[in-house]
């Protein structure tokens, strides 16, 4: 820990270490933009490739689609309040909310799983066609970052519960916040360029 | 940046909402209106843009602190290579696919 800690700006904010680790994680975060750019660019190349399997409207089911959008929006939301209860020091308000976040997290996941297995028994697999491949590649790694971030998240919140809120916990909050929020933005391009253009083809 | 003093989450309530608005005015507009394929993709698109914003600036706080300068730097500048992968990609393998 750095001697000179500013104590005027909030807990996550409070040591150059901190500073140096959140300024880091927004440039992982401009890297994860590019990798996800790519997944999309192949999608967007390969998206009519059917192969004669099935299409954009034989598979989507767009009220699930939607209740997926809305618990990860949601998700968002609680995770900026629990930043929030933690800039007023409220440990409790903290715990309550980021652990609201990752139940509305594992429901998307259990809802992305439930669609995947659907879709494969409807014959549209991995294998079927490259529409699907970049389809199934592009929304897996999305729905891997969410469960990585789930345990992640755990992990953090054993953290606070166990050495209260420091400035090396708080730190790790807010970047894991950070994180949260950016699934959320790549979602709502997948939900923009990958199920809405899918059913205006 | 500042320690927030106030007791209701103002800001996080009004970008909540507002992605909400957006996120069910694209699926009406996709799905509801019958318009060009061009049209609706550029409103839609339009949306996604301004609700990954809203993501940016008012929950990840992205001007804050002494970094907030070069964090724009950055993330736009991450966001001009995205666009050069994903319009540069589709537009050379469709283009050179319609050539031939």
């Amino acid at each position: 820990m750095s001697a000179n800690v500013n104590t005027s700006l909030p807990l996550e904010y409070q040591t150059e270490q901190s500073r140096m680790n959140i300024l880091g994680f927004w440039i992982f975060l401009g890297a994860e933009i590019v990798l996800f750019a790519t997944l999309f660019s192949v999608y967007g190349v390969l998206y009519k490739n059917y192969a004669g399997g099935p299409t954009h409207q034989d598979i989507f089911m767009m009220k699930e689609v939607m209740i997926q959008t809305v618990l990860l929006l949601t998700s968002s939301f609680t995770m900026g309040v629990a930043i929030w209860e933690m800039r007023r020091n409220n440990k409790k308000g903290l715990i309550g909310w980021f652990i609201l976040t990752l139940l509305l997290g594992a429901g998307f996941l259990f809802m992305e799983i439930n669609e995947f297995i659907h879709y494969v028994h409807e014959g549209a697999t991995m294998q079927t066609s490259a529409f699907l491949s970049s389809l199934f590649v592009l929304l897996g790694t999305h729905g891997a970052h969410v469960t990585f971030g789930i345990f992640w998240a755990t992990m953090v919140i054993i953290q606070i519960v166990k050495r209260g809120l420091t400035p090396v916990t708080a730190r790790k909050t807010f970047i894991i916040g950070l994180y949260w929020h950016f699934l959320d933005v790549v979602w709502i391009f997948i939900f923009t360029f990958v199920y809405l253009k899918g059913m205006v083809l | 940046m500042e320690k927030s003093t106030e007791r209701f989450p103002l800001a996080h309530v009004f970008g909540f909402v507002m992605s909400l608005v957006l996120t069910f005015v694209a699926a009406w507009v996709a799905l509801e209106m019958n318009l060009s394929f061009t049209i609706v993709m550029w409103i839609i698109g339009t949306l996604a843009v301004i609700q990954a914003g809203l993501q940016l600036f008012m929950f990840m706080h992205m001007t804050e602190g002494e970094d907030g300068k070069v964090n724009i730097i950055n993330i736009a500048f991450m966001v001009f290579c995205a666009v050069v992968i994903v319009v540069g990609s589709i537009w050379v393998l469709t283009s050179g696919h319609a050539a031939h």
